[in-house]
């Protein structure tokens, strides 16, 4: 018959011989490893920087005042006194309006993604987790915006409320919460159904809890990858409602404005003209190709 | 494919210092580290080992069934004489479901869920032989009685997902046996199965075995299913093969110390007021191998030489074989 | 026969009733799911278990894949709700207004999942998987922490080496340790295993279901067994129960259930087993067919569509389950044990 081991005497005779031979590594040391050996990835975010500091310091580094215009000064090409990339149809320095533009264009990017992640990644979150008739009502509701073209959508609503930048980031806003709520939904539904969330109500975590500490750290992945990827989106649209005069008002410098400003000068000075169309194409493909680069290193096989 | 005089002299399959590393930009894993082995016709060789030892590569090899461009594969592999690792995609097209078939764990996985059982074993039929939809239908049900599936006009037409787990395995043994193979290569399949259907599977495939004369390879975990199935026997450790010989000798008379724990460990009538004859320790990483001998970390009968220098293989009779300095060669 | 009780329980000091007192008792637990899109029609998952487990002892429960016992595993643990039924845990009725609230029942009844890979939080370390429970239980991070230690040293992974590993860096076994403290870590009395080793290879089973045996004399636990390995089952349960499509077909000390099965189902799942000896091999297939599907369970006996001796009774009535008698007794749920049944064979087995 089995003796009754008194609960101080330590079981080392079961002591595992081998740990594992890797080193420590957790998820993001992974991420950040596989970025350091990603080339192309790191230039492109390099680059995606240097954008968005230029942007930031513009006040600093602005050669001109981007209001100041001059009549005699319209419509000059590249380098003429001075202006190093020309100078728009009022006679205002390009390179400055560009890095002044780039703050309200970017700002014009990122904010209403931010905005959609949260909303729209807490709506997801709650749906996926609760299931059953929830999860319905809110990716129903969902789809009804889903169904409009994101374009469309956005200079309906833009269009609706009547233009300026905070409409313009409210509609953005709403046309991109329905994605990011499809995307956080199926990453916490495919969460759900693991034992380990199971183990956890089985230790009386409530939901909020359960939510906290196991769903987030696992939804946080495919979210913010597909935020990274709407933001290059976002610009495209953003700078797209200025081009339509749904955006910001002249004369507050802005890429897609100076894009519709210019148009008729196009036969002028093609490559003054073009240079807002070419700052938003960049901007966009690199957060785009930034946004790839993030998603293979987080698509780690664990 | 050429036709060859069948030698019957030869065995049906040979393979000659086998290494297979899979080779990714984090680590190379090196599953299987000098395999030797020969099967003869109407035999049934059961490899067995636990995951990571490297049974299914091995398996796999023989039909070239892994990814091309991460594998790294050397030595020999004769199959009938031919040489597998030289073969064209077109030789080796012949070869898979020809003169080799092989029978996988998942049914449910391996079947393609979108056509009925009838149309997949009509396919393999129709490509092999070049006969019509109506020959192969026909075959196609000759096939399932052989496998004893009840009402097997019905079964023709019906699809995967509305077989049960017995049923879907059966009609992939009637896939695989559609050609009639003098090779059955056989990967855990009935691993997935409830006991009381592993059973009558392991039955039928003894039986078409027997009948059909063909050469078996059945890859396992399973102690009993092997000592069920097989003739010979392969104990396969870390990628190598460290003791081989006739079943019941080897389930009586274990010689490497491996199979010795194993056979301790397994769970089959021990007392239950004492512990299990555990082997301590884990299996290595496949990654990085302990030079020497790969069991040694594990074993009560290790000595200096284990850890330095690979085991060679030692004979101590006619038709056996251990990897262990321990073991007596009297060859 | 030796005692069924190999020793005599250390009395917890939540305990109340004694060891004479059964730790749980499940009365008629049903638990059926809709199936979505066929409308009237349910799979029934478990269609009224009973039985008791006693305190300090195994109760080993078998049965091949829809037969019900993963279901029934989180029916002890409300993780399913079941449809009827109810549960007494040390003489407190679970879920009842004046009984134990199933937050109380989790501290006291806990866990080990069968799947290792998919039990543990890929992004959390083992530690912090393990520090959980006593964490929400109450406990203060730091605290939850070093009991996580402790219990991670229990099991026979040193915390300093394992603690801050993520759950892909563990082989299978480790991983199965892991979750055997993260079910220990909130102290719990009885403990249910799901498949626990049934993913392992067969050396590290062996390693498993020692420290299992080891952690249950010196913790003083009480363990329900799940297993579809019979071996497995008859080393390790003092008693044992079979399921068969959702029903209790055979209840009893492990050899008697294994010396002298009195259910047909039982006999021919003791006969699948492989004989380990290749000079006496099975022959004939013991039982034909497949386990029919829980959705549409065949009428009168479940299992009279494969039993070698059915007859018009079995199709038309479902045998009820023998009267339990005390731990002792081994009961079946067969028309042929059933002396007023109208079997061919009632009365005679």
């Amino acid at each position: 018959m089995a003796d009754i081991v008194t609960l101080d005497r330590p079981l080392d005779v079961f002591a595992e011989q081998a740990p594992p031979a890797t080193r420590v590594r957790g998820y993001w040391q992974s991420v950040f490893y596989r970025l350091r050996h990603d080339p192309v990835t790191l230039v492109f975010g390099a680059v995606v920087l240097a954008i968005v500091l230029a942007a930031l310091s513009a006040p600093l580094i602005a050669p001109f005042d981007p209001y100041k215009e001059s009549i005699i000064g319209r419509l000059k090409p590249f380098g003429w006194g001075g202006h190093l990339l020309g100078t728009d149809e009022l006679g205002r320095d390009m390179l400055s309006r560009l890095l002044y533009g780039g703050r309200v264009s970017l700002s014009m990017g990122v904010v209403p993604v931010l905005f959609a992640t949260l909303i729209g990644g807490m709506l997801g979150v709650i749906g996926g987790f609760a299931g059953g008739r929830v999860n319905t009502a809110i990716m129903r509701t969902m789809d009804v915006f889903y169904a409009f073209p994101s374009v469309l959508l956005a200079v309906a609503i833009a269009g609706a409320m009547g233009g300026g930048i905070g409409n313009g980031m409210l509609a953005l806003t709403m046309v991109f919460t329905p994605p990011m709520c499809r995307v956080a939904e199926t990453a916490t539904t495919q969460v759900r159904s693991l034992d380990y969330i199971e183990a956890a109500r089985a230790s009386g975590a409530s939901t909020a809890m359960i939510i906290r500490y196991h769903v987030l750290g696992n939804v946080l992945g495919p979210v913010f990858i597909y935020a990274s990827s709407l933001v290059s989106v976002s610009i495209l649209l953003a700078s797209g409602l200025s081009f339509l005069g749904l955006g910001v008002r002249p004369p507050t410098p802005d890429w897609g404005l100076m894009l519709s400003t210019l148009r008729q000068s196009i036969y002028v000075v093609p490559l003054v003209c073009a240079v807002p169309g070419v700052a938003i194409f960049i901007t966009s493909i690199c957060f785009n190709l930034v946004s790839d680069g993030l998603r293979a290193a987080m698509d780690v096989r664990m | 494919m050429p036709d060859r005089a069948p030698d019957h002299t030869r065995p049906l399959v040979e393979v000659h210092d086998l290494h297979v590393r899979f080779v990714t930009r984090e680590a190379t894993v090196h599953a299987v580290n000098g395999v030797s082995f020969t099967a003869r016709r109407g035999e049934v060789l059961c490899i067995l080992g636990e995951s990571g030892s490297g049974k299914t590569v091995t398996l796999r090899t023989l039909l070239r069934l892994l990814p091309a461009r991460r594998t790294c594969i050397e030595g020999q592999v004769l199959v009938d004489g031919q040489d597998v690792l030289a073969m064209s995609t077109k030789e080796m097209r012949e070869l898979r479901g020809g003169l080799a078939a092989m029978v996988f764990q998942e049914p449910m996985t391996a079947l393609d869920p979108v056509y009925t059982v009838g149309q997949q074993i009509g396919e393999t039929v129709r490509r092999h032989t070049g006969c019509d939809r109506r020959a192969a239908r026909a075959r196609a049900l000759e096939l399932l009685e052989l496998v004893r599936v009840p009402s097997p006009e019905r079964r023709l037409d019906a699809y995967p997902h509305e077989l049960s787990g017995g049923l879907r395995q059966r009609a992939m043994i009637a896939m695989a046996l559609s050609c009639d193979p003098r090779l059955l290569l056989a990967d855990e399949p009935t691993t997935a199965l409830d006991a009381t259907v592993q059973v009558q599977v392991l039955i039928l495939l003894r039986r078409l075995q027997r009948e059909l004369g063909m050469a078996m390879i059945f890859v396992t975990h399973d102690l009993g299913v092997a000592s069920e199935i097989a003739d010979t026997i392969a104990v396969m450790y870390a990628g190598r093969i460290v003791e081989t010989g006739p079943v019941a000798e080897v389930l009586s008379n274990p010689l490497h110390p491996y199979t010795i724990g194993l056979l301790a460990s397994t769970v089959h009538g021990q007392p239950r007021d004492r512990d299990i004859d555990a082997i301590r320790g884990s299996p290595p990483d496949m990654r990085h191998l302990p030079p020497g001998c790969s069991f040694a970390p594990r074993c009560s009968q290790r000595v200096a030489a284990c850890l330095t220098v690979v085991p060679e293989l030692r004979f101590p009779s006619r038709d056996r074989m251990a990897a262990c300095l321990a073991v007596p060669n009297s060859i | 026969m030796a005692a069924v009780i190999a020793q005599i329980p250390v009395l917890d000091p939540r305990d109340c009733g004694g060891p004479q007192q059964p730790l749980l008792i499940a009365r008629d637990l049903r638990k059926h799911f809709p199936v979505k899109g066929a409308r009237g029609k349910s799979v029934q998952a478990v269609d009224g278990v009973s039985f008791t487990v006693r305190k300090g002892e195994t109760l080993g429960i078998v049965g091949e894949s829809g037969c019900g016992k993963t279901t029934l595993a989180r029916l002890l643990l409300h993780l399913v709700v079941p449809d009827a039924g109810e549960l007494v845990f040390d003489g407190d009725a679970v879920n009842a207004p004046d009984g134990l609230s199933v937050n109380a029942l989790r501290r006291q009844v806990q866990m080990v999942f069968q799947d290792s890979y998919s039990s543990l939080n890929p992004r959390m370390p083992v530690r912090d998987s393990v520090a959980f429970g006593p964490f929400i239980q109450g406990k203060q991070k730091p605290e939850a922490r070093e009991l996580a230690c402790d219990i991670l040293a229990k099991v026979g992974l040193d915390p300093d080496l394992f603690g801050a590993r993520y759950p892909h860096e563990l082989s299978g076994g480790q991983k199965q340790r892991v979750n055997i403290a993260r079910a220990l870590a909130t102290g719990p009395r009885m403990v249910i295993l799901d498949e626990p080793v049934s993913a392992l290879d067969k050396s590290v089973e062996a390693q498993v279901l020692n420290l299992l045996r080891a952690l249950k004399r010196q913790l003083n636990l009480t363990y329900v067994f799940i297993s579809h390995d019979l071996n497995v089952v008859r080393y390790i349960s003092d008693r044992v129960l079979v399921m068969y499509l959702g029903r209790v077909v055979e209840l009893g000390p492990v050899d008697a259930i294994f010396k002298d099965p009195r259910h047909p189902y039982t006999r021919a799942l003791l006969a699948s087993r492989p004989s380990m000896d290749p000079e006496r091999r099975i022959e004939e297939p013991p039982i034909t067919g497949d386990p029919p599907n829980p959705i549409d369970p065949p009428p009168g006996c479940r299992f009279h569509t494969r039993c070698p001796f059915a007859e018009a009774v079995c199709e038309a009535t479902d045998p009820t389950l023998e009267l339990w008698q005390g731990p002792e007794s081994h009961i079946a749920s067969c028309h042929m044990r059933d002396p007023g049944s109208g079997h061919s064979q009632a009365g005679n087995a």
